[in-house]
């Protein structure tokens, strides 16, 4: 309904320019403010990761470093899943194939 | 205690800060208020002609700090407002002929007579910036709903928070409504989500400023500008006066009028 209006008035949501506006100042504002262009950022999320890779091994599909604003405030905030290792990694695979069958069963019943 | 310094600044240029200083000098003036209007814009004198006051200058910011002339004799009253004076800058010197130290004197000889002192910022980030900034209590920060502005003005913030001045207070300035309902321009919530701190005032692009530049007289000295009656709201709000943002947009057809009811949709304030 409100959409019908918007169209009406030419407006589509999210479609305006304004918001391509937020989301690049967003974007540069968060570099910006630590001083860190998004390709210094790059090659510090490789050295971090390698870092971590020495001691432990990392699910390397699955990390997520992002910079990220609270108010005013920046902050780095990582996220880097560990791999346990081929013997976990066996122990997974085996759970997976024996559960596969039951897991829709096994939704309902916790849900 | 004395008088409340409060230095207009932007970053970019062109955003109006002097259009807001003068403005602002005015609405302050009119609620009754004891003010000075510093124009701290070294080289590039402005608020002089924006108030109508460029045919009195006879002396100047620097004249005074470099001592050749009392304070009181740099002052210059303005035509309708007994308690209102501008300082004018210096037309033909660069802003190293003033330094922070040189505009902290001057505010505080000034402080103990005054209710509130403005002084307008040149743009930039440079000498003249921090010059601007040295003596103030607080900080506005004018900017336009466009990108480039926008980040000048979170620039701007960041440096003021790095000088313990921060983070200072937002206006926002030349707003268009239409364009902001069509999505085309960024609102004045979308503008505060992304620089994080507090609205005093939103202006709507108003053709009566240019007009009130041409003759010398500021838009709040006009009953019916829009734009005129967001400066005296920002005036009462820096006073500590609650006084809800109003409505940016009250033309539109009818028709336009009952749609937007119909949907509930907010006024881009």
């Amino acid at each position: 309904m409100s959409g019908f209006f918007d169209r009406l008035r030419g407006r589509t949501a999210g479609k305006g320019s304004s918001h391509a506006a937020k989301e690049r100042l967003q974007f540069i504002l968060v570099h910006d403010r630590i001083n860190l262009p998004p390709e210094r950022l790059q090659a510090m999320k490789q050295e971090i990761l390698a870092v971590i890779s020495k001691y432990v091994d990392v699910d390397s599909e699955n990390v997520d470093i992002a910079l990220e604003q609270r108010d005013r405030d920046s902050l780095i905030v990582a996220e880097i899943p560990f791999t346990g290792g081929n013997e976990r990694d066996e122990a997974r695979r085996r759970l997976a194939s024996d559960t596969r069958g039951k897991t829709v069963d096994n939704n309902t019943d916790d849900g | 205690m004395g008088a409340k310094v409060i230095t207009i600044t932007s970053g970019k240029g062109g955003v109006g800060k002097t259009t807001t200083t003068a403005n602002l000098g005015i609405a302050f003036a009119r609620m009754g208020k004891k003010v000075v209007v510093i124009d701290a814009d070294v080289g590039l004198r402005n608020l002089d002609l924006i108030m109508g006051l460029e045919n009195r200058i006879v002396y100047d910011l620097v004249d005074v700090i470099e001592g050749r002339c009392q304070l009181r004799q740099a002052m210059i009253k303005h035509k309708q407002f007994a308690e209102l004076f501008l300082i004018p800058s210096a037309q033909t010197r660069d802003k190293t002929a003033v330094s922070p130290a040189d505009m902290i004197q001057i505010a505080d000889k000034l402080r103990p007579e005054f209710d509130y002192i403005l002084i307008d910022s040149p743009a930039g980030i440079e000498r003249g910036f921090r010059n601007a900034i040295a003596p103030a209590d607080e900080v506005l920060i004018v900017t336009n709903p466009e990108v480039s502005a926008v980040r000048d003005a979170d620039r701007i913030i960041g440096l003021l928070e790095a000088n313990n001045k921060g983070p200072g207070k937002l206006i926002l300035n030349r707003v268009k409504a239409e364009m902001v309902r069509k999505g085309e321009m960024l609102s004045a919530d979308d503008v505060t989500d992304i620089l994080a701190i507090k609205l005093v005032g939103i202006v709507p692009e108003d053709e009566t400023v240019i007009p009130a530049s041409n003759s010398g007289i500021p838009v709040t000295l006009n009953e019916n500008s829009r734009a005129g009656i967001a400066f005296r709201n920002i005036a009462r709000r820096l006073t500590g006066e609650e006084v809800p943002f109003m409505q940016l947009e009250e033309t539109g057809t009818f028709l336009q009028r009952l749609m937007r009811l119909f949907t509930g949709s907010q006024s881009s304030e």
